[in-house]
């Protein structure tokens, strides 16, 4: 891409080609599905917490690149670490997407996942990029569905794109 | 702009001064994702011209007051002017009598208008409603509401692959307890014309009224209500060159007479007590409340504007950028057109191999290019094409062949990132 601002960036191009942590998992302690009735985007996630550790998450589903590659990099970035680490992620990420945090001044432990900070100025694309990120609060709570779209929406919350 | 005449439709070569044309609409000039707009999202809005622009201002600076109301002037120039926006549409859609003319908030309020004063009063337990599979959402699910309400049925006409529907089908699913027909002229997820015409004069000779949803039809065709013989035909000022929140249901006069109202209020009545209401005629008894008066007279002002550019010549230029958009987009390996009909308007539904519409529409954007991407309000035709969205170019005719390159250009682009 010529323009390095653009959300479509090498990264998340690779992870929507060569997704991680894809597929369906053997036996899962805590699952949810996910969907976005407005653009159609559905994916399950499903995990094993050890303890209160996640020891193995998988996703799949169907859905834009952006869904996917933020599906694919939070698989990767909550494997190992503790509900609570994950729940702070999800905080994190949301507030990113929406921009009520500025990543670049204020503390945050979101990594290599701030590749994803460009949805915030496409309000049509913030939804695909949280939708994996509700899906594995809803999972962790062991909510059976979710969707960007309800009033029952454990996250739920004005996106401001309405 | 005749580059691309179909050989299979031989038609007029375009005579639009698209140049000229384009310097009437502000807004083209603009660069809302900071490079040129190549505005190609027509069939979900069109743009206005700075004509209508002007005609709402000055409506708004110097007649603006409610209507059928007072007796000073200033009110009866504003219900001067309301009522000639109505002979205006009268006279472009060809009704008999301005009274068959009902303003309402669009296509949805006037399909709504429909369903309730006609719907509620006429269709019973086990009647059925003929739809088709190319209904917009707006045209289906005031169907339904009424159908869980009064215990109705509703058949569907099935399409083909090309998305043409299924005729022989369409006459089968009539009996004796068939009601009425809701049909589509256009298909705004494929751009399909259906034969309207014929299907009305089938469900005629089996005394089946027929509402047909002119939405994408109207801005498209010349469009005679008469000649077409429909009992109901609903379409939207927005994408007419109008603005927002002005819509029209057209009816024959003794279809809406023996309609009970929709909404009550004011204006709708002849007079008023606790003991009794005595409604006022059509179509009075359909405009409760204060209308969009500014919205109804700028729509006829769209439709002046639209007039002297010429309906016929807006078709042949549009159906010269869908052929050659159309011979464009079939040279791109991996671009797969949805909806393939014989007989279509300025739509080009797509898919591309493996790649998602959203991401599809947000990579044309970053080169200007406005389509839209997702179910289009038309879920069922979704399903039938076993695809979640498709992105769609919809023309008008202050689109230019240059502009169909920069889509195409656009398509290998999102080909490249994804490759």
């Amino acid at each position: 891409m010529a323009d390095p601002k653009s959300l479509y960036q090498e990264v998340i191009l690779d992870h929507n080609r060569k997704p991680r942590n894809y597929g369906a998992l053997a036996q899962a302690s805590h699952k949810a599905e996910g969907h976005n009735p407005l653009c159609g985007d559905h994916l399950s996630v499903a995990l094993n917490l050890e303890g209160e550790h996640i020891a193995a998450i998988a996703f799949q589903g169907e859905s834009c690149a952006i869904c996917k590659a933020s599906a694919s990099m939070m698989t990767a970035n909550v494997k190992g670490k503790t509900r609570q680490d994950a729940e702070t992620l999800i905080q994190e990420f949301r507030d990113m997407a929406t921009g009520q945090i500025d990543i670049d001044k204020q503390a945050h432990h979101l990594g290599r996942l701030t590749v994803l900070a460009g949805v915030r100025d496409l309000p049509t694309r913030v939804k695909c990029a949280i939708l994996p990120w509700h899906t594995l609060h809803a999972a962790l709570h062991s909510v059976a569905d979710t969707s960007t779209e309800s009033e029952n929406d454990p996250m739920h919350a004005p996106l401001g794109d309405a | 702009m005749s580059a691309s005449q179909s050989a299979l439709k031989p038609r007029p070569a375009s005579a639009l001064d698209v140049a000229r044309i384009r310097a009437d609409f502000p807004i083209l000039g603009l660069k809302p994702s900071g490079k040129p707009l190549i505005y190609l999202d027509n069939a979900a809005s069109s743009q206005m011209p700075q004509q209508v622009i002007d005609r709402l201002v000055r409506y708004q600076t110097t007649q603006h007051a409610n209507i059928h109301r007072a007796v000073h002037t200033l009110s009866e120039i504003a219900t001067a002017e309301y009522e000639e926006a109505r002979r205006k549409i009268t006279r472009f859609i060809n009704a008999r009598e301005e009274r068959e003319v009902i303003f309402t908030s669009g296509t949805t309020e006037a399909i709504n208008l429909a369903m309730h004063g006609y719907g509620r009063r006429f269709i019973g337990a086990g009647d059925e409603i003929v739809l088709t599979t190319l209904e917009h959402h707006s045209n289906i699910v005031p169907w339904q509401m009424l159908a869980e309400e009064k215990g109705a049925k509703i058949r569907v006409v099935p399409v083909n692959d090309a998305g043409e529907l299924l005729i022989d089908e369409y006459e089968k699913l009539f009996n004796a307890r068939t009601k009425l027909v809701g049909v589509t002229h256009v298909s705004n997820a494929l751009g399909t014309v259906n034969p309207v015409k014929q299907m009305i004069a089938f469900a005629h000779a089996r005394g089946v009224p027929v509402l047909v949803d002119g939405a994408q039809a109207v801005p498209h065709l010349k469009v005679d209500v008469q000649d077409l013989d429909c009992d109901f035909y609903a379409f939207s000022g927005h994408k007419l060159c109008g603005p927002t929140g002005i819509g029209i249901l057209y009816g024959k006069a003794a279809l809406l007479e023996r309609m009970q109202p929709f909404k009550g209020g004011g204006d709708m009545i002849l007079s008023v007590t606790f003991e009794k209401t005595t409604y006022n005629v059509i179509p009075q008894k359909f405009e409760a409340g204060t209308p969009p008066i500014a919205a109804a007279i700028g729509l006829g002002a769209a439709i002046d504007y639209l007039s002297a550019v010429g309906m016929d010549a807006i078709a042949a230029h549009e159906l010269d950028l869908l052929d050659y958009a159309t011979d464009q987009l079939k040279r791109i390996p991996g671009v797969r057109i949805i909806g393939t009909a014989r007989d279509k308007a300025a739509v080009l539904s797509f898919a591309l191999d493996g790649v998602h519409p959203h991401d599809v529409g947000t990579l044309l954007n970053q080169d200007g290019v406005a389509v839209r991407t997702g179910h289009h309000c038309a879920q069922p035709v979704m399903q039938r094409f076993k695809v979640p969205a498709t992105s769609r170019a919809s023309f008008a005719f202050y689109n230019t062949m240059a502009e169909v390159d920069a889509l195409v250009a656009g398509i290998r682009n999102v080909q490249k990132v994804f490759s």
